[in-house]
């Protein structure tokens, strides 16, 4: 009986809390520069695909669905795409709004910085600052790519071999 | 062989010599451009000879930024023309990639805007690869140095591209007063976020 208890309350528990913890996991996050390095910058031997974009670039959102693709079908591969909409319009539920539209699987972040001048180039030297841009990172050797362009299908993997 | 070798090597020299991005540095020398605006006249940079320098901006009609930062070049011209600095845009996009970037377009854009600066189209995009222009707004500031055009500034306007009554830094306007002044120019390049230049398909 009160085992039978306990299961009920447990799935109970699990059918409540889980919508919200799938939820919060696909949500955007905004973020601060340091947040945003710590994260390019974390440890892992997978490869590391970091996309710059925004809901109003029109070659950002036609490239987005190379990187959901990619994310999905390679298990060594980690995408975070990067939007970078609050640099024009203060409200982050617009990328909210976009990503649930999409249904983007992806980690997605919002940067939440001023001045870009100060920095671009802390994430990237080569950058001009303007989007698509994408840095990809072998996790295990710190190599790097990186492109200021919008990708076509199968650029993204010919990248990633050139740094394997 | 051996001819093919030389050849193999000259080349692999050749591309590890030529610098990673085209395009000027702050204080190269500009070369002429002529280009159409959109009153149907052709404009080069000679038109300017008298002039104490140019504001060239590489301008679209449809990136957010561009929209964002339009009344401030605007202004940028109604204040510095009559100093000896006038704004020169020039819409560097491929319409064919970007319909609304199309020359009737920018026509429409100029009309409406009242713009009484050249807004130039850059239809073969030599002008934007010459200079090194990747994004848009895209600022050179050019100064007039005896006859020969050399770069000033590279950058953005200002650093605040969402809201101009926020900006703490006006980049180009703090490099021309420098200028006008004989003063060194406090920055001479910045970065901004923007949207890249819609180049022709290769």
């Amino acid at each position: 009986m009160g085992l039978i208890y306990c299961m009920k309350k447990a799935f109970f528990l699990l059918i409540v809390l889980l919508p919200g913890a799938v939820y919060s996991q696909s949500a955007a996050e905004v973020v601060k520069l340091k947040q945003l390095q710590d994260h390019i910058n974390r440890e892992t031997s997978n490869i590391k695909v970091i996309n710059f974009w925004a809901t109003w670039c029109g070659p950002c959102v036609k490239e987005m669905p190379l990187f959901e693709k990619l994310g999905a079908e390679r298990k060594d591969v980690e995408v975070t795409l990067v939007s970078l909409d609050l640099d024009l319009n203060p409200k982050p539920e617009v990328v909210h709004r976009f990503v649930e539209r999409k249904k983007l699987k992806s980690k997605v972040l919002i940067l939440d910085e001023k001045d870009p001048n100060s920095w671009i180039n802390q994430i990237e030297k080569n950058w001009s600052g303007a989007i698509p841009a994408t840095i990809i990172i072998n996790g295990k050797t710190g190599q790097r790519k990186f492109v200021e362009k919008e990708l076509h299908e199968g650029d993204l993997e010919k990248l990633i071999a050139e740094i394997l | 062989m051996i001819r093919s070798i030389i050849a193999a090597v000259a080349c692999v020299l050749f591309v590890a010599a030529s610098p990673l991005k085209g395009g000027y540095d702050v204080g190269d020398t500009v070369a002429d451009f002529k280009l159409k605006n959109v009153t149907g006249k052709m404009v080069s940079l000679t038109d300017y000879a008298s002039s104490k320098g140019v504001i060239v901006i590489f301008d679209c009609n449809t990136c957010p930024y561009s929209k964002a930062y339009n009344d401030r070049i605007i202004a940028l011209n109604k204040k510095y023309a009559s100093q000896g600095f006038p704004v020169v845009a020039i819409q560097p996009n491929d319409p064919s990639i970007s319909p609304g970037d199309s020359f009737e377009e920018m026509v429409k854009l100029a009309e409406k805007k009242k713009y009484d600066f050249p807004y130039l189209f850059d239809e073969t995009q030599n002008v934007a690869k010459a200079f090194g222009a990747t994004n848009t707004p895209h600022v050179f500031l050019l100064k007039n140095d005896g006859g020969k055009f050399t770069v000033a500034y590279i950058g953005a306007i200002d650093d605040n591209s969402r809201d101009a009554s926020a900006v703490t830094k006006k980049y180009v306007e703090e490099a021309i007063e420098s200028l006008m002044t004989s003063k060194e120019v406090p920055a001479t390049k910045t970065k901004a976020v923007g949207c890249t230049i819609k180049w022709k398909n290769a």
